[in-house]
């Protein structure tokens, strides 16, 4: 029997404020535990709630960029439920009038295909504290730092039909969050958490029963949690069993999604429009300052290196994954003046650095500067390619500026022609043999062996005789 | 709508409040009686009035973003039934 798999995300962003959403605390990761929940976070008698402006100008900014309505008026409501982690036993958050209304982004499909994915709403809220349930002689311990802090809950259209929709989908997202500053989007620090609503239906039937699924922290769990989800859900159906509607947890290490509780009962929020917070209403002079410094999008960007710097969509959707490395790209480019060059080391030595020492591009200790200062020696002859790696290798260990390793290290190619031609008639004189088979050859084996006399050649110049000239030298002296 | 005694409970229960089994049946009267009293209010014609939210007709001020609070968790944990390390100790709660 085909099956239909459907998919919608709901996505919590950690807006990037300084302090809480309703209070003046901070919000900074990894203090020490509760230093940072003051009376309000704390739900203490008679506090009040006030609204950050920055969590708004950044719901702003996400409607902006993902085309949506921005609702004028919104306001906020009280979710009731009881949980330690919850002093207030409310959650303020926005159901009937969320702050942004209907848009949609579009995403890259495996086939190279776009696809639009509709974003339904996205609503201001705030975060609950931490419980911790280790080690406390039976008893849960309570950190409520994270309390109070602003999350812009994104949730989309059950407009996904794979694991792998969901991914590009969640990644666009974080790939947005990030380009506009709202959000660090570090989902080992949970500032960016996805939650999976998965059902599976025979194509053209009603939505089948969802499940919910929780606790994950990466796009590669996302994409396996569903897929485990789905198997499972279709082994459900065709043995004749029904799905629950549930919040399943994924478990990483078993690479399974667990039952967490019945949501029948959990789900009766008693939501009602919170007595302490006004309707926020938006004018347009605010709108307009808000919106007036978006930057450049994901998808503009990645269209414009297609265009302007000629890289193949793929290249220049991996040269745009990031705003950081877009901007280093585009600053290599910059200094050396060559866009192939820039894109290959980018994507290929800086990148297979960056991964294997686990840093961010932000953290690179080659500056894009540095970068393109080596790529300007690149093209204009004075070092190969081959020796560039060297350099690339030194100055990533601290050893200073292309220029300065390449004359602290006589790295220097040799493009005198009396030099070359020197080591040329060493190596055709050390090599007898090989000359005497090579002038018996035919044309093309005479391409092949060519190889085993630039290769000598290049040693006997430890790397940094001109190839060319090497190519050319010998092919005028073995005939 | 009238409301029975299980409606009572299941109410009582995600509110957290100790209803007795004897207050049933008057709560529910008394529920009953204050939803008769909005349903009446259903027949009023609405048509065009937007949806109040707040009974004041002001918008909400916002707030500059900046960390104002400063760290007085040993005051707040002077009154805390338990602590430990920092955290607040509360019956266990498993997931």
């Amino acid at each position: 029997m085909v099956w239909e798999t459907v998919i919608g995300l709901e996505i919590h962003a950690q807006l990037a404020t300084r302090s809480k959403i309703f209070s003046g605390a901070s919000t900074a990761f990894g203090a020490a535990p509760n230093t940072q929940a003051c009376n309000v976070d704390l739900g203490m008698p008679g506090v009040l709630p006030v609204l950050n402006r920055e969590a708004v100008r950044m719901a702003i900014r996400f409607s902006a960029a993902i085309d949506a309505e921005l609702a004028r008026r919104s306001v906020f409501a009280r979710k009731n439920y009881f949980y330690p982690d919850l002093p207030k036993g409310y959650q303020i958050s926005q159901l009937e009038l969320p702050i942004v209304g209907p848009g949609e982004v579009q995403i890259l499909l495996d086939d190279g295909e776009t696809r639009a994915v509709g974003v339904t709403r996205a609503h201001l809220e705030e975060d609950a504290g931490k419980s911790l349930h280790e080690d406390f002689h039976g008893l849960t311990g309570v950190d409520l730092n994270r309390a109070g802090t602003p999350l812009l809950e994104i949730v989309s259209e059950p407009d996904m039909r794979s694991a792998r929709e969901a991914v590009a989908y969640a990644r666009k997202i974080h790939q947005i969050v990030q380009y506009i500053g709202i959000c660090d989007g570090n989902m080992q620090e949970g500032s960016f958490r996805v939650d999976a609503n998965v059902s599976v239906r025979h194509p053209g039937e009603e939505l089948g029963t969802r499940a919910e699924l929780k606790n994950i922290n990466s796009f590669r769990f996302l994409e396996r949690a569903i897929n485990f989800e789905v198997e499972r859900q279709i082994e459900l159906l065709e043995a004749g069993g029904e799905v629950v509607q549930e919040t399943r947890l994924y478990d990483a290490d078993r690479d399974e999604t667990r039952s967490m509780r019945s949501k029948e009962e959990a789900n009766d929020y008693r939501y009602f429009p919170d007595p302490d917070l006004l309707p926020v209403e938006l004018d347009e002079v605010f709108i307009a300052e808000v919106t007036a410094d978006m930057p450049e999008l994901p998808d503009a960007r990645r269209s414009r290196f297609n265009q302007v710097y000629g890289l193949k969509p793929v290249d220049a959707a991996t040269l745009t994954v990031s705003r950081p490395l877009a901007d280093y790209f585009e600053r290599v480019v910059e200094v050396s003046g060559d866009t192939r060059l820039a894109a290959t080391w980018v994507m290929g030595e800086l990148s297979g650095a960056l991964n294997r020492d686990g840093l961010e591009i932000t953290a690179a200790s080659v500056t894009a500067e540095m970068l393109g200062g080596m790529l300007r020696r690149i093209a204009d002859g004075t070092i190969s390619g081959k020796l560039a790696k060297q350099v690339f290798e030194a100055m990533w260990q601290g050893g200073g500026s292309a220029d300065e390793i390449i004359e602290a290290r006589g790295l220097k190619q040799i493009t005198n022609t009396g030099a070359i031609e020197k080591l040329v008639d060493e190596v055709i004189d050390a090599n007898p043999r090989q000359v005497e088979s090579f002038r018996q050859a035919d044309e093309k084996k005479q391409a092949k062996m060519l190889g085993f006399f630039v290769g000598q050649v290049m040693k006997a110049s430890r790397g940094k005789a001109n190839p060319q000239q090497v190519n050319q030298l010998l092919r005028i002296k073995l005939v | 709508m009238p409301l029975d005694r299980s409606d009572v409970e299941k109410i009582a229960h995600l509110a957290r409040l100790a209803v007795s089994e004897s207050e049933l049946d008057a709560v529910a009267g008394d529920l009953s009686n204050i939803l008769d009293l909005v349903e009446q209010m259903d027949s009023a014609d609405t048509v065009g009035v937007t949806p109040m939210a707040h009974p004041l007709h002001m918008a909400q001020r916002l707030r500059e973003d900046r960390v104002t609070e400063t760290d007085q968790r040993e005051r707040f944990q002077s009154i805390a039934p338990a602590t430990e390390n920092g955290l607040y100790l509360v019956p266990q709660v498993i997931e």
